[in-house]
């Protein structure tokens, strides 16, 4: 490598801490979050100090002369001495890093419940939320009140997937047939965004999922909005898109509450257009987005299970209205 | 000299026997996206008057017959017989308000055309059809998945194994080896 590419990658990874990250382990924004990365440093700062001392004493010795026999011998008989006193020091070591690590984990992992209790879902290759004290069933984002702690209670419908929001809280698996539970109380404001980290299939890179942390009274007004059932679509386009959506094959998977569509194989939406993205956050939720998602979604997430389905010009461009217009 | 020749015989033949290795280190393939018209093409079942028997849409014939020996389609099917709510009616595959699918009677025909139409259109006494909730490709996985239950010869794709514990015969493990001559008491 040049001198001058390792001059720009340095500024680029400078340039790139200044940023504020959207997924970054380094930002944490909950007491979780905050527990692990603390837990990040000191594993550094050790694994440093060791590190430096294992090279110091590397680089004495290769630099010492060649001793003569008779100190070779001297030194010999030192050696188990020195030997025990490292062995002692790293068992010592280890031991603290991993009672540290396990009582940051167990604490991180504490699910003394907060009132919120959201229960999220993993499918292939997207995300169920379904708050049952709200009324609320959402995919692929969830939104939390900032200062309360949530109970996030995770399963999974097919394979086993992973819930990790970098500035949230460490990984914690979704397992068929295992519920598992974790407690986030989210600090600061913001959106954040998670990722599917258990290789799940093939779209498992395209599994993400956001996180609007939001002031009490905001995530209230979310809520109640999300709660209720879907808004009859009022423009002529949106309407024939409404009655296309029963007609088709759209309605034998999704269900699009206070209409006739109750399935549950595909993400609820009810209220699709008032996420920021869909697909587990592969396009943003425009009309645009969503015409080519329905047209063709095997080229934009080859393996989804969602088939592409037979549609006119004209037919697409209702459905993509009334996808719209579900806000 | 000639240990240089013996030298680059070897290395020809290390490269032939890699290239051997590789050549079967192909997967089967999984076909995600069909081509619309290959898609349309697919619903173009010759079915006999009568809707039972026929001749396979030749669009399936060209594809190299997937639905009927690629496990990821079969596998496909294994999910919709889930996602559709089949078990609603058959079960398990063993039968429930709907007829049984692995005893070997196929009251509409065993064969991939005599299922795709038995789906597509539905049947008599409470078969819906599911022309309009899935698309031709969907439906042809699913008769794919349907014909493994009990299928009178074993194909040589499978789809994947259950979680829960097994409650019938595995698919594609157990064939019905003999057509029953009576229907089975209903």
């Amino acid at each position: 490598m040049s001198a001058r590419r390792l001059v720009s990658l340095v500024l680029a990874a400078a340039s790139c801490a200044a940023c504020s990250p959207i997924q970054s382990a380094l930002d944490p924004q909950s007491p979780q979050a905050e527990s692990l990365h603390e837990l990040f440093w000191l594993f550094v700062v050790v694994c440093s100090v060791v590190w430096l001392a294992v090279m110091a004493s590397l680089t004495l010795a290769l630099l010492r002369n060649r001793s003569t026999a008779s100190e070779a011998t001297a030194a010999g008989s030192r050696t188990p001495a020195l030997a025990v006193g490292a062995a002692v020091v790293a068992t010592v070591l280890i031991v603290a890093g991993l009672t540290i690590a396990s009582f940051l984990a167990t604490r991180s992992l504490a699910t003394d419940g907060g009132g919120l209790v959201i229960k999220l879902r993993g499918y292939q290759w997207w995300w169920e939320a379904t708050y049952p004290a709200e009324g609320v069933v959402t995919a692929n984002e969830i939104h939390l009140p900032v200062g309360r702690p949530v109970r996030m209670e995770l399963s999974a419908a097919d394979v086993i997937h992973s819930f990790w929001v970098p500035q949230l809280q460490g990984k914690l698996d979704l397992i068929p047939g295992r519920d598992n539970a974790v407690t986030i109380t989210v600090t600061k404001e913001g959106v954040y965004r998670g990722q599917c980290a258990e290789f799940c299939g093939l779209q498992h890179a395209h599994m993400g999922l956001i996180v609007v942390a939001e002031p009490p009274a905001a995530f209230d007004a979310w809520a109640r909005a999300q709660a209720a059932v879907a808004a009859a679509p009022t423009e002529p386009e949106a309407q024939a898109g409404a009655a296309l959506f029963q007609a088709k094959a759209c309605s034998s998977c999704h269900a699009i509450r206070g209409t006739a569509a109750s399935a549950k194989v595909g993400p609820d939406l009810t209220h699709v257009a008032s996420r920021r993205s869909i697909a587990a956050d592969v396009l943003p939720a425009t009309r645009g987005a969503f015409a080519a998602w329905i047209v063709d979604p095997q080229t934009i997430k080859p393996g989804a299970n969602m088939p592409a389905i037979a549609l006119e010009p004209a037919e697409l461009r209702a459905l993509s209205a009334y996808m719209t217009a579900l806000k | 000299m000639e240990e240089q020749r013996l030298d680059r015989s070897g290395r020809v033949l290390a490269a032939a026997l890699a290239g051997l290795a590789l050549s079967a280190c192909e997967r089967e393939e999984r076909v995600m996206r069909r081509d619309p018209p290959v898609v349309a093409a697919l619903d173009e079942a010759a079915l006999l008057p009568g809707g039972v028997g026929g001749a396979e849409p030749l669009a399936h014939v060209a594809l190299g017959k997937p639905y009927e020996t690629n496990a990821y389609e079969i596998a496909q099917g294994k999910r919709l017989y889930a996602a559709m709510n089949c078990a609603g009616c058959h079960g398990d595959g063993s039968g429930g308000v709907g007829p049984s699918l692995i005893d070997g009677w196929w009251a509409y025909g065993a064969d991939l055309p005599s299922l795709y139409a038995t789906i597509r259109d539905g049947r008599p006494r409470g078969m819906p059809p599911y022309r309009q909730k899935l698309p031709p490709d969907s439906i042809w996985q699913l008769a794919g998945y349907v014909q493994t239950l009990a299928s009178y010869s074993a194909k040589t794709a499978a789809p994947g194994r259950d979680d829960a514990p097994q409650t019938r015969p595995a698919e594609n493990r157990a064939p019905a080896t003999q057509a029953p001559l009576e229907p089975p008491a209903r």
